[in-house]
């Protein structure tokens, strides 16, 4: 909402500088968003009279001029305007001034080796006008040497934000009478002329929606002249950054403007028949006064008359049936439309517009009569006419709210005392009225809210209004109570998990990456397994399917990054990954990937030539981050089917039985490298984290009893040869079983294939590692283990090497 | 027998050996088996015991300090060849050593760890929802109806879909929904904060279509207006580690607050940056309010017995004010040389007895 400070005054009477209006908008809440004083820019800029004009010696089109701006000192400028001449009053720009039209500064300088000590200005340098064609003319009798900006009696102009639930403040008498409670001045009465018609209205109108236009007011005036607005209106629309129409259109915006009431200037030349407020019918349409053409369907209100549609009742009238320049006669609308069904067919019809912001917001039910007084008296003071009687169909609600209120409240809720006096002086300033209903024990008021406050609901909105108006800053701080001794902790098990696990994967060395939610279509679809989320109103394609899986966005992520020249990648992501649940909402469940993409290590002078990331490397990742979630990384078994997005023989699960997959990692598909246009092979883990089962049982600080044994653990190798398909993780795991109470551990440290190996085997080396209890191993014992491991390799086709 | 020349010439020797080889065979020549001392030694078996008794001692003076001679030199010569084993050995240590690739924690990750830090210090939980929501947790529930032109305001994404209660899905426009979701659940006195990802269709360099923000809710009996300030008052001082945070206070409005207020920081202009303290200029940084009943009903409590205030601000903004980024697109960008600049180090992790803040 904009607004000139002359405009403001016009409805409050106060001695107030800007700065004072500005601070006090803000503490009341009406946010200033800008200030723009027009003096700003004109400062350096005088009122100047040229004494002489003589062709300048070195250029045809141009003049030297000496001019008096005021010091007794006339000074020399050199000017190209064609009506420069002597005896003109105009504008002169000093050096140092900063021409508002292109920003430049001004000084002294030669033109044509003639020097010039400012400029003569035209409007449009000075953003006054259009005109170019030659410097500005004031009158004979314009004080020489006084700032221009005082000459041309500046208006600052202030931007202010209005919150959804203050339609009163969409008009500046609004504004002014917040100002006036807060103690910056007086607000003045509406003047409102009375104008009695002196026949009956030409046009009948009529309203048969009960429940979208509930009161819907009008008169003709007849015999109007329409036509630009007087200057004083325009200047008035264009502080509020409207582009003045035509004085019958400029009138109807100004009332808005003003008293925040919308209303609408039909010409009755362009009526047939009886104008009626209606439901539109489905399939009916309307060209609005934006040249667009707007289908419209029954739960829309309209105004129509016989012909069809005129008006998107309480959003935007029709092209047809505006007023132009031609206009004789006008039917006035003033109507009070249901805020539900004005902010409903606005949203369905995806059409904004000053009228529907504050018919939706809710307009005061009470101010029809007025606003059509006040409408009909500039009428006719600018266009002329003669006013028909007023037409009142139907009849506005009261939109009076009453509401119980108890003084003490204010402190309770507003953590400060204000005396009831005081506010009940702050209430009816802003037009509430106070009746006290009890005052026995504590008082309790009955508070009726005006017309224009449709947001006021209940005693918390009237503590809202006396703290505003009393002042925020008038609020103590009060500590809130504490738990007696150290703060307890408060993270949750996930939460602890997601910041181990981070720093973890930080402390590994991959960077932290946030990526968007969303992805394109395409990108979701190749890591989904199901149905993906999939936005009704994306703010761009690329934006528009929630991610099944972090990795594409991380993908998509290394690509930018190799396109800048990075030639090795390690990036990580926590997140949310978003399914569908059975009950048609969504599942949501934390997950982890590491994406390891081009050079792992860099070409060095000791390790050669670069290395690039290998599967390997993704279930270091996955098993080193597995074991700092927490889960039982020693029973975990290597499967496969990772999924389609991997190389289908560099890939595989980590899963704690059949069916609880706790990770994936390998490397990427080279399709899906194509897809997201990534040139280097590229490793990944995928962790998801909702998979990782919990800690069972209180939590305890006690380890389990434990002292290293007192006898030296033992270390034994066997070699096996195995068919060369044989997963070497059976084999471990098989050996590392065969005997419990003596093996503790199992360590693979050899693949050999090649000469002395048959074909189609393999030879897998292992080392055992042996613990003993009391005493130590005699040959036969180590005997004994050696014949278990050995049959229990047998098992998977395994034959010790010779 | 002149056992002294005998030696002088023994010792003249030993002293000459250049390497281990030539002392070794000049041990096994003066005191082998057949070696020439050795040789001396044997005379004494044949000797009368006057003799013996002069020769003895003599000769046994004369081995001792020919075996003294040759262990002296044996050491000098070995330690020779150990140093210059040693000065062979040498390398250029101005050669890099293997590189440790280094990570780092995103900016709004360390943010998020500080605020929780803070908040825990004041009894303030996390709690989560879901951000794909539905139009009752993300609107009606906080008292903005179907017709709410504040609904207009939140430049909501919505999904064609709806749950099995038929209500509308959505990305969640603000962390608020969890209000609700925690009263529902957990009941009052409740003293929560809900961090994470919100969703608004907007996009500038100020603004982006996902974002995050951290919500603080605070139910029980005898809350007001005073603890709100207080409470952002103390958490802004403890974030910023300044004590000259200064708040303004205004009015606003949000349809889950009652009376609603926006909060202003202070800044002041150091070389051009704003930072945060003193109050030459003032920046938005916080919704707030004291919760609106209907809010405090949706959550199944009694707005007679319970009262309290919520607020939100954007943990993406905090970072920015706090850490000096200038873009909030980098943020979601990936970019490894903005994330090395920005990052923290994995054991920057934020504690109060440390300061939760990392310096530059």
């Amino acid at each position: 909402m904009k607004f000139s400070l002359s405009w403001l005054k016009d409805h409050l009477d106060t001695t107030a500088s800007v700065d004072e209006i500005a601070l006090t908008l803000n503490a009341i809440g009406l946010e200033v968003e800008g200030i723009e004083n027009p003096a700003d820019k004109l400062k350096g800029f005088r009122v100047a009279k040229v004494l002489t004009a003589e062709r300048h010696p070195n250029a045809d089109k141009l003049q030297v001029l000496t001019v008096d701006s005021g010091d007794g000192q006339p000074l020399q400028v050199v000017c190209g305007a064609p009506n420069a001449r002597a005896g003109l009053v105009g504008v002169l720009g000093l050096p140092g001034a900063v021409v508002p039209a292109n920003g430049m500064v001004l000084k002294v300088a030669a033109v044509r080796s003639v020097e010039s000590n400012g400029m003569m200005c035209s409007t449009r340098e000075l953003e006054l006008g259009e005109d170019h064609d030659g410097i500005i003319e004031l009158p004979a009798d314009a004080p020489i040497g006084q700032a221009f900006a005082d000459y041309h009696g500046a208006d600052p102009v202030f931007d202010i934000a209005i919150t959804p639930n203050r339609p009163d403040c969409m008009g500046v008498y609004g504004i002014a009478r917040d100002l006036a409670a807060a103690g910056l001045g007086t607000l003045k009465p509406i003047a409102a002329p009375q104008i009695a018609g002196t026949f009956a209205s030409p046009v009948e109108i009529r309203t048969e929606d009960a429940e979208g236009c509930p009161a819907f007011y009008g008169r003709t005036v007849l015999g109007v002249t329409n036509g630009p607005s007087p200057d004083w209106l325009q200047a008035r629309l264009k502080s509020a950054g409207q582009r003045p129409i035509s004085a019958l259109v400029d009138v109807t915006n100004y009332v808005m403007l003003t008293y925040g009431r919308p209303a609408h200037a039909y010409d009755r030349a362009k009526l047939t028949g009886a104008v009626v407020a209606r439901r539109a019918q489905d399939g009916e349409g309307v060209t609005a006064l934006n040249g667009k053409h707007y289908l419209l369907d029954h739960t829309m209100t309209v105004i129509a008359d016989e012909a069809g549609v005129h008006d998107i009742a309480g959003i935007m009238g029709g092209e047809h049936s505006g007023c132009s320049d031609d206009t004789k006669d006008v039917l006035l609308e003033i109507a009070y439309f249901d805020p539900t069904r004005i902010a409903q067919t606005g949203r369905t019809l995806n059409l904004t517009s000053d009228a529907r912001g504050r018919f939706e917001r809710g307009i005061d039910p009470q101010f029809l009569d007025t606003g059509l007084d006040l409408l009909t008296g500039l009428i006719i003071e600018i266009c002329g006419g003669q006013a028909s009687e007023v037409i009142r169909a139907g009849t506005p609600p009261s939109g009076a709210k009453v509401v119980h209120y108890e003084p003490a409240l204010a402190e309770r809720l507003g953590g400060v005392a204000v005396q009831p006096a005081r506010q009940r002086e702050i209430l009816e300033s802003l037009g509430f009225s106070v009746v006290v209903v009890d005052s026995q024990q504590g008082e309790q008021w009955s508070v009726t809210a005006p017309g224009w406050r449709p947001d006021v609901d209940g005693a918390p909105d009237i503590v809202e209004e006396v703290i505003r108006i009393h002042g925020l800053d008038k609020v103590e701080s009060v500590a809130l109570p504490r738990a007696d001794g150290v703060a307890r902790p408060t993270a949750t098990p996930t939460q602890k998990l997601e910041r181990r696990l981070r720093r973890a994967a930080a402390a590994r060395g991959n960077h932290e990456a946030v990526t968007w939610s969303f992805l394109p279509e395409a990108e979701a679809a190749t890591f989904a397994d199901s149905a993906v989320w999939t936005l009704a109103n994306p703010i761009s394609e690329d934006m528009k399917a929630m991610r099944p899986s972090l990795l594409p966005g991380l993908l998509s992520a290394v690509r930018r990054n190799l396109d800048r020249g990075a030639a090795g990648l390690r990036l990580f992501e926590i997140g949310r990954r978003y399914l569908r649940a059975e009950n048609g909402t969504s599942d949501e469940r934390l997950s982890l990937a590491v994406v390891l993409a081009g050079e792992k290590t860099p070409r060095g002078w000791a390790t050669g030539k670069a290395a690039t990331f290998d599967a390997y490397d993704a279930k270091a990742e996955a098993l080193a981050l597995l074991a700092e979630a927490g889960a039982p990384v020693d029973n975990l078994q290597v499967m496969g089917e990772a999924g389609s997005q991997f190389h289908p023989g560099q890939s595989a699960t980590l899963r704690l039985g059949p069916k609880a997959v706790l990770a994936r990692f390998g490397m990427l598909h080279p399709a899906v490298l194509k897809q997201f246009d990534i040139d280097a092979p590229v490793a990944v883990a995928e962790l998801f984290l909702d998979a990782i089962p919990g800690k069972k049982g209180a939590a305890s600080f006690a380890r389990v009893h434990y002292a290293p044994p007192a006898l030296q653990a033992v270390t034994r190798d066997f070699a096996f040869l195995v068919p060369a398909e044989l997963p070497a993780g059976d084999l471990v795991r098989m050996v590392k079983g065969a005997d419990k109470a003596n093996i503790v551990a199992a360590r693979l440290f050899d693949d050999f294939r090649g000469q002395g190996v048959p074909e189609g085997s393999k030879s897998l080396a292992i080392e055992v590692t042996l613990q003993p209890g009391d005493k130590s191993y005699a040959e036969a014992d180590l005997k004994a283990i050696a014949d278990k491991v050995t049959a229990a390799a047998a098992k998977l086709g395994a034959t010790l090497r010779g | 027998m002149d056992h002294a020349a005998t030696e002088q010439e023994a010792l003249s020797q030993i002293a000459a050996a250049q390497d281990l080889e030539t002392l070794e065979s000049l041990r096994v020549a003066f005191l082998g088996k057949q070696g020439s001392i050795s040789g001396l030694l044997k005379t004494l078996g044949g000797m009368s015991p006057e003799e013996r008794q002069s020769e003895g001692p003599k000769i046994h003076a004369l081995r001792e300090g020919v075996t003294n001679a040759l262990a002296d030199r044996k050491a000098a010569l070995e330690h020779a060849a150990l140093d210059a084993r040693l000065a062979a050995e040498t390398i250029d240590l101005s050669l890099p050593a293997p590189e440790a690739p280094r990570g780092s924690v995103h900016p709004i990750a360390q943010t998020m760890d500080e605020l929780a830090e803070i908040f825990a210090d004041m009894g303030f939980a996390v709690a989560t929802g879901p951000e794909i929501e539905d139009d009752w947790h993300n609107f009606t529930a906080l008292n903005m109806p179907e017709s709410h032109p504040a609904r207009a305001m939140h430049d909501t994404f919505y999904f064609p879909d709806r749950n099995a209660e038929g209500r509308e899905m959505l990305l969640r426009t603000h962390t608020s929904p969890v209000q609700i979701r925690a009263m529902l659940q957990q009941g009052a006195p409740l003293r929560i904060i809900a961090p994470g990802r919100v969703y608004r269709s907007d996009s500038d360099a100020t603004h982006t279509p996902m974002f995050h923000q951290i919500e603080g809710l605070v139910i029980d009996k005898g809350i007001h207006l005073g603890h709100l300030k207080w409470t952002l008052e103390t958490f802004l001082k403890a974030f910023f580690e300044r004590d000259d945070v200064v708040l303004r206070l205004r009015p606003s409005y949000f349809p889950f607050t009652e009376p609603s207020v926006e909060v202003d920081v202070g800044y002041s202009l150091v070389n051009g940056k704003r930072v945060i303290g003193g109050s030459e200029g003032w920046m938005e940084v916080l919704g707030s309010g004291m919760v609106n009943r209907k809010v405090i009903a949706a959550g199944g409590l009694d707005p007679d017995v319970y009262q309290g205030f919520a607020f939100g601000t954007g943990v993406d903004r905090l970072a920015m004010l706090k850490y000096g980024m200038d873009d909030l697109r980098a943020f979601f960008d990936g970019d490894v040389r903005w994330l090395s600049h920005y990052g923290f180090a994995p054991l920057d992790v934020p504690t109060l007895s440390g300061g939760v803040g990392t310096a530059a």
